[in-house]
């Protein structure tokens, strides 16, 4: 009997520092989402081992090598085939030299089973981007300058050009809030939507893939001799960037 | 019913203490006190928190006796050089030398570098080319540096233990035991942390409470522009009061290297010729410049970016123009650029008695 009741002490115990399991019991259909983003150049995979070592050639033709790849994705949202949409907190800031920032996992990330399509914005929309509002993006110096509308960068892609030749030249492809004139700004963010259908039947995590390649190819072909740097305060090199990043995303391997 | 007293006891005991966090309190005679960071206004609203390592919580003993060894002679192989030697309070902890010279006469090949907001360099690597993880690790290195204090940690120890007031100090700030060198770094680490810096004119500005001149205004606003200085990408910006990346670029200084910067440290050629970016908080005070001290004046810095840019494989594309030798920024752009500079200083911070012997 003594035993017993110290057995039923030592189960309480056991059950006090036991991590609930029974919160979503009623919720059997319910899956976990995450996203894994890869990175490429026409199919060469893009990390941190070869970043900045990798010779690429853009759709214009100049041989280029790539230093510095950071981009910003906010609203991810899942619509299944009814339209119902699944809009998940958080936004994404990815650092091509740091692997640990490829892998996104929302906060509420459970949806219901079933098919669905992936939108998210590129960059920050309007509401969103808010000068100075993100501590995080503020101490990764992420900022975009209040005299070209504020808030923060999109992208930032720095690199070398033509360097096949004894003369390569830095580009400094920034994207962000477009400067229309002095004090007049127009919102430069994207809604990327991707048409590839997303089947979930369990706990899964979607590859999300970013071909580089594209942000010179699509609809805009980018001469680097004539747009390298500064872009940033340069309004049609702004909205140009703005359409071509509409084809640089697509929906890889779905893992569940 | 005792035997059964027995059972409930050891078993609720079990219970309050299972799910509990482990506190060590082995060796204290007292407990040491919390001294949590003082985080500045200007920080708090723009940045993330500052680093602490779970293992060396800030203590008002722990801090005090970083800031005695810090300032005491007794760290160098002939007691003639202290931490504060090379990294001076008025100087915003670094020295007015080129190069530092160590305690045998010999100069070091980099120059000191000031020391304030270091718990906010959020990657956690230290020196110039950010060879050492965390300030713990690298509070180790001067002591037995050649170069510098020309010392073994087994000397420090020996003289640390037999002094009259160190075993108490460490006893108090890291409980009964031995002392090691693990606690004298974690003890200086502390003290480090602590020499925060933000009230310059132009935090006070951000704040509110005190306005820029035109000349500084004209001056961020080229340290903003992409068509001029640029110089927001590597250096911070008004919402990110740290006025550092605390990355490593390679900033134009040379066509070949003589010293590999990072690249000696990661072994990878392309990052030959960088070097962490310093804050430019306090540059009035911290002259000369770069990570070898070439330059001894803010306009020479500002030359060198505007027109003395070198070109090297490694070179950052940030530096534009580099065909031009850098972004050619008008007389008046350039003296504008210095008051901003300027405006980043804090007088406040180098006169804290709380940072004096």
């Amino acid at each position: 009997m003594k035993k017993i009741f110290s057995l039923i002490v030592m189960l309480l115990l056991i059950l006090n520092c036991s991590e609930d399991k029974d919160d979503n019991l009623s919720l059997v259909n319910m899956s976990n989402v995450s996203f894994s983003f890869t990175h490429d150049w026409d199919g060469t995979l893009i990390n941190s081992s070869n970043l900045q070592t990798e010779i690429v050639t853009n759709e214009h033709g100049e041989e280029i090598s790539m230093t510095r790849i950071r981009y910003l994705i906010s609203r991810f949202e899942l619509v299944n085939d009814n339209g119902d949409s699944y809009l998940f907190d958080g936004y994404k800031f990815t650092d091509l030299e740091d692997e640990t920032t490829y892998n996104f996992t929302p906060t509420n990330n459970s949806i219901p089973i079933g098919n669905y399509t992936l939108r998210f914005i590129w960059g920050f929309n309007e509401a969103d981007n808010v000068d100075g509002a993100y501590l995080d993006l503020n101490s990764a110096s992420w900022n975009w300058p209040a005299m070209l509308g504020g808030g923060y960068h999109f992208l930032q892609f720095d690199g070398m050009y033509n360097v096949d030749t004894t003369a390569p030249s830095p580009f400094n492809y920034h994207n962000g809030t477009a400067r229309v004139s002095d004090g007049v700004f127009e919102q430069n963010f994207a809604l990327i939507q991707l048409s590839t259908p997303i089947t979930i039947t369990n706990n899964a995590n979607i590859e999300v893939k970013m071909n580089i390649s594209e942000f010179f190819k699509n609809p805009n072909t980018w001469d680097l001799n004539v747009l390298d740097t500064p872009l940033m305060p340069n309004y049609d090199a702004q909205k140009m960037m703005q359409e071509n990043v509409l084809s640089v995303f697509s929906i890889g391997s779905i893992t569940q | 019913m005792k035997l059964l007293d027995k059972h409930i006891i050891v078993a609720l005991a079990f219970l309050a203490t299972a799910c509990g966090k482990d506190d060590d309190t082995t060796g204290y005679v007292n407990q040491p006190t919390q001294a949590p960071l003082d985080i500045p206004q200007i920080f708090s609203d723009n940045i993330l928190n500052p680093v602490i390592p779970s293992d060396n919580p800030q203590t008002i003993e722990g801090i005090a006796l970083g800031k005695k060894l810090f300032f005491d002679p007794i760290l160098s192989a002939n007691n003639t050089q202290a931490c504060a030697s090379c990294h001076r309070p008025q100087n915003a902890f670094t020295d007015i030398p080129r190069f530092s010279i160590g305690i045998d006469g010999i100069p070091g090949v980099r120059n000191s570098m000031p020391l304030f907001n270091l718990a906010w360099n959020y990657d956690e690597l230290f020196f110039w080319d950010g060879r050492e993880f965390s300030l713990e690790h690298q509070a180790l290195e001067p002591v037995t540096n050649p170069i510098e204090m020309h010392n073994t940690w087994e000397v420090v120890v020996q003289r640390l233990q037999e002094h009259p007031e160190y075993p108490s100090m460490f006893n108090s700030a890291f409980g009964n035991g031995s002392i090691t060198k693990e606690k004298a770094t974690k003890a200086i680490a502390q003290f480090e942390r602590t020499l925060i810096s933000a009230n310059s004119k132009f935090d006070r500005y951000l704040l509110g409470l005190a306005e820029l001149t035109p000349a500084e205004e004209n001056g961020l606003n080229v340290f903003m522009d992409e068509n001029r200085g640029d110089c927001f990408h590597c250096h911070g910006n008004p919402n990110n009061p740290l006025w550092t990346d605390n990355q490593f670029h390679n900033n134009g200084l040379d066509a070949t290297f003589d010293d590999l910067g990072l690249g000696e440290v990661t072994g990878d050629p392309a990052d030959n010729g960088k070097f962490r970016s310093p804050s430019l908080r306090n540059l009035a005070y911290t002259a000369p410049y770069m990570h070898d001290g070439r330059f001894s004046t803010l306009d020479e810095v500002i030359n060198h970016y505007s027109e003395g840019l070198q070109d090297s494989p490694t070179i950052d594309p940030l530096m534009k123009k580099v065909d031009e030798g850098g972004v050619q920024l008008t007389d008046q752009d350039k003296a504008d650029l210095k008051a901003f500079l300027l405006s980043l200083s804090d007088p406040s911070f180098i006169n804290n008695p709380d940072f004096q012997n």
